[in-house]
């Protein structure tokens, strides 16, 4: 294997319709931004590419992807689909990596697109729980938001976790969203207005769930000596992972935690391990990309994450599978203000400035959810942050971090059925 | 657990239904400048959708024919002893067949929701109460509709329930459904 770079990114606008273009076009729209910003990017330089869109469903078109890879002129080059419900973009990511680790491609361009639009809402809702057992899940009136409800439910149970700390999810990481351009939704909310808004699954609320989206995403990776060749500022992909486990939920066993560097056994004396309240997947994904990234001391050693909100339990549950803080402790974790961006005001008092910021774009809960689009639009909001170029992209430096070196990136599908980890980190 | 009540009235599904069928249109007034045409209005048409599709259960059928004839089955492993609550026909410790065992009717709420939404076939159905049900000797949850509380604040974790079957067999999972137990 050989090192990876990204050397560009683009991201179309997130909207909740885009009837004035097909997909096609705002995949191009992301791919041009991505071409354009490395002005010695010839579009001849790119050996192939990865596609990744997550349901024909919504399209009703099927080999979507090579429309756009005709659509962006890379015929006869190599091209391929990559799906894997929500983690599909994070898994896009991962394969143009491949692609350039490999050696089969010097530049792999990685784009990925959703266009939810063409459904009303909850018939989205349906295609969506059709990633559920069809046989024995779906039939009972079993959703992806119904599902998220019960895990948390097990985790306020186990935990004691409240739907206040939910909650301050939300306001976070709507509130980062307000200075980024691309987000579908950018507002100022506080607790009460997350906890008045529509029940949908108890105890989760319209404003714990990420929307429905119409949107792309583009990672123009390279190898090493092209990508130096390329920008002065590109940044290396230094650890991935992946994780899987079991679609039903209900089949998940009960086990003993997998360990990350910084645990001990001690810590989960008493823990069934994953239950429905933790993804084993996210902690293998994790742990994978930590190993290889040689992290053993997560919070202390990202400056930044980028984690898959799609529920903002499922944002808390998450810090403990990717161990920043322990099992149980993911609450606790929010409510201290350790995942806040220090230069913002969210109007909450919080004990701590932020040291860790979580979803500085907003996350999926406030920048939308275009399933195919979204893991590489992480990856794109990422590679700003590290080249330090988010007022260049956004318009305004607000939501820049002062120390942006090493962030995460994390793709989720299902109910916690395929996970993706990568690590980004400077390159110069 | 921190429980509390919802903080609203749950939401009605819309009261006017979204309709998607406007103005039908036989012909397009179209520019005679061709300049004109990129500043054009999008065409949106509506495209209906409907498949039966012809589903089997496979190897999964017993479980079916189980419900019809009000028994909740399961599967064991010889090796493991791990059971099963959704049946698997392979055991996932050891791959070797499991075999087909009833299991108990009466269990506990190991999670539970309240959906005041959901997918479109069941937003006429909300809301409605979905639980993973615990129990004893099973290694997995079962996946249920939780049927008698008003709300969720009636419903707790630990709380004892039984199967009840529907009389008239759909052979679907919806056959089995839950109540409060006693």
């Amino acid at each position: 294997m050989r090192p990876v770079y990204m050397v560009s990114g683009g991201v179309s606008k997130f909207a909740k319709s885009r009837p004035d273009a097909t997909f096609q076009k705002i995949v191009k729209e992301s791919f041009d931004y991505a071409v354009n910003d490395v002005p010695k990017l010839k579009r001849s330089m790119i050996d192939g590419s990865v596609v990744s869109y997550f349901s024909d469903h919504f399209t009703r078109q099927l080999m979507a992807g090579i429309m756009a890879v005709d659509y962006l002129g890379l015929c006869p080059k190599p091209n391929k689909r990559i799906e894997g419900g929500g983690a599909t973009g994070g898994l896009c990511f991962q394969a143009g990596w491949e692609a350039v680790a490999s050696g089969r491609m010097n530049v792999c361009a990685a784009f990925g697109f959703e266009t939810m639009s063409h459904v009303p809402t909850w018939k989205g809702n349906e295609f969506i729980a059709l990633a559920s057992d069809v046989s024995f899940d779906y039939p009972v009136g079993g959703f992806y938001s119904g599902y998220y409800a019960m895990m948390v439910n097990r985790h306020m149970h186990e935990f004691g976790t409240t739907v206040e700390q939910l909650a301050m999810v939300s306001v976070k990481n709507h509130m980062n969203a307000y200075g980024n351009p691309y987000a579908q939704k950018r507002r100022k909310l506080t607790i009460a207005d997350v906890r008045n808004s529509a029940m949908v699954a108890y105890p989760l609320t319209l404003l714990d769930i990420c929307v429905m989206s119409d949107g792309a995403a583009t990672c123009i990776l390279a190898d090493e000596e092209t990508a130096f060749r390329l920008t002065d500022r590109p940044v290396k992909i230094t650890g991935v992972g992946t994780g899987t486990d079991m679609m039903r939920m209900a089949d998940r066993p009960h086990a003993e935690v997998l360990l990350a560097p910084n645990e001990k056994k001690s810590d989960y004396r008493n823990l069934k391990y994953p239950g429905v309240h933790s993804f084993r997947a996210g902690r293998s994904a994790g742990l994978q990309a930590y190993r290889m990234a040689g992290i053993t001391d997560p919070l202390k050693q990202l400056d930044f994450v980028e984690l898959h909100d799609a529920y903002t339990s499922s944002e808390i549950q998450t810090y403990e599978d990717l161990a920043l803080c322990k099992y149980g402790d993911g609450g606790k974790f929010v409510e201290a203000g350790y995942p806040f961006m220090p230069q913002i005001d969210y109007g909450m008092k919080l004990p701590m400035k932020g040291t860790l910021p979580v979803n500085p774009s907003g996350g999926l809960i406030a920048c939308g959810h275009p399933v195919g689009a979204t893991g590489l639009m992480q990856a794109v909001f990422a590679f700003w942050q590290i080249q330090g170029s988010i007022k260049k992209h956004y318009g305004s430096g607000e939501l820049q971090l002062k120390k942006a070196d090493r962030g995460l990136i994390h793709s989720h599908a299902g109910t916690g059925t395929y996970v993706t980890v990568s690590i980004m980190e400077r390159g110069w | 657990m921190a429980r509390k009540s919802p903080t609203k009235e749950p939401a009605a599904p819309p009261k006017v239904e979204e309709s998607m069928t406007g103005t039908t249109v036989f012909n397009v007034p179209l520019p005679a400048d061709t300049k004109a045409l990129k500043g054009m209005s999008p065409i949106v048409v509506k495209q209906p959708y409907h498949i039966d599709y012809i589903h089997s259960y496979g190897q999964d059928s017993p479980f079916f024919a189980g419900l019809s004839n009000g028994k909740l089955l399961g599967t064991k492993c010889g090796k493991c002893d791990y059971t099963y609550a959704t049946p698997r026909l392979a055991c996932t410790q050891c791959g070797r067949e499991t075999r087909w065992v009833e299991l108990p009717q009466s269990g506990r709420v190991h999670t539970f929701t309240t959906c005041y939404f959901g997918g479109e076939e069941f937003l006429k159905e909300t809301p409605f109460h979905l639980v993973l049900v615990e129990f004893d000797g099973v290694d997995t949850l079962f996946l249920s509709r939780l049927v008698g509380p008003a709300g969720p604040e009636e419903i707790r974790i630990g709380m004892k329930v039984t199967a009840k079957f529907r009389r008239n067999s759909q052979l679907k999972s919806s056959d089995v459904y839950f109540v409060p137990a006693g």
